[in-house]
């Protein structure tokens, strides 16, 4: 059976369904046995929330019009 | 003006708030040097986008690729440590071990949330480069792993390992910034 420092590696591959089917099994038997694996599999769960959580993006003001102009730019010179 | 030129201006003003969205992400305070320089490269290279459909996902993968040039430019080199050697640092037995937030119930749910958007961005901005693309590209774009691998012409056991240690950096880098900015403190003194 894998050891928790193998089965803690490939957690967040498991979550995500990116291990195979044998890889997968080998986790779930450490998991069923493995009180403290099981907590680390749920904060996987957690932060995975946490960073799909991403922070907000606000667009600089001016952007567009400098940008616009770039593209201007480049019509016009072919360089910036 | 040609017909693919009209063409060129009508998506790259389409695409424009997302690209930057997505520099951002990526780049942090670099975002606008990183959405020049794509524009630049797209309108140099758009003869050969045959598919106009295509053109979001063609824009983003210029903008990812301009925006490792540009980490490569600004940074010593990639981290070749072996996978075996990436420190073993947990989060989740960190926090067990330090228990931080002692009146908590749950405690690494509540450290997780004591982090404001700011803080979000300035932990993701300290994760190394090389690290934080794919980080960035899979739990924050929501992308497959497989398509990163493609975008970023790497195997995807390689995008794998990167994810890896870019969450083991991720989580490690939380902790440290958590305790510089005493955001445990500030949190046991008013609990929401």
């Amino acid at each position: 059976m894998i050891d928790c420092t193998e089965a803690v590696r490939q957690l967040w591959a498991y979550l995500e369904r990116e291990v195979d089917p044998v890889e997968r099994k080998r986790i779930e038997e450490h998991l069923a046995l493995c009180r403290r694996c099981c907590g680390e599999m749920e904060f996987a769960d957690e932060m995975r929330r946490f960073m799909a959580r991403r922070p907000e993006v606000e667009i600089p003001p001016g952007l567009m019009t400098r940008m616009e102009q770039l593209i201007h730019d480049l019509e016009v010179n072919g360089t910036p | 003006m040609s017909p693919e030129r009209t063409a060129f201006q009508r998506l790259a003003r389409e695409q424009l708030p997302w690209l930057y969205v997505l520099a951002r992400r990526l780049a942090g305070p670099r975002a606008e040097d990183i959405v020049q320089e794509t524009l630049v490269k797209a309108y140099q290279g758009f003869d050969d986008l045959r598919d106009l459909e295509a053109a979001p996902g063609w824009f983003r993968t210029i903008l990812v690729n301009c925006a490792r040039d540009w980490f490569r430019r600004d940074s010593s080199g990639p981290d070749e440590t072996p996978l075996d050697e990436v420190p073993d640092h947990s989060l989740y037995r960190t926090i067990a071990d330090e228990d931080p937030l002692p009146y908590s119930d749950s405690v690494h749910v509540d450290f997780l949330h004591s982090f404001h958007e700011e803080d979000v961005w300035a932990v993701l901005d300290r994760v190394k480069p090389m690290y934080r693309v794919p980080l960035v590209l899979v739990h924050m774009e929501g992308m497959d792993v497989a398509d990163v691998a493609r975008m970023l012409g790497a195997p995807k056991n390689t995008v794998l390992s990167w994810l890896h240690r870019g969450r083991k950096h991720f989580e490690k880098e939380l902790w440290e910034y958590a305790e510089e900015r005493d955001l445990l403190k500030a949190k046991m003194e008013s609990p929401s």
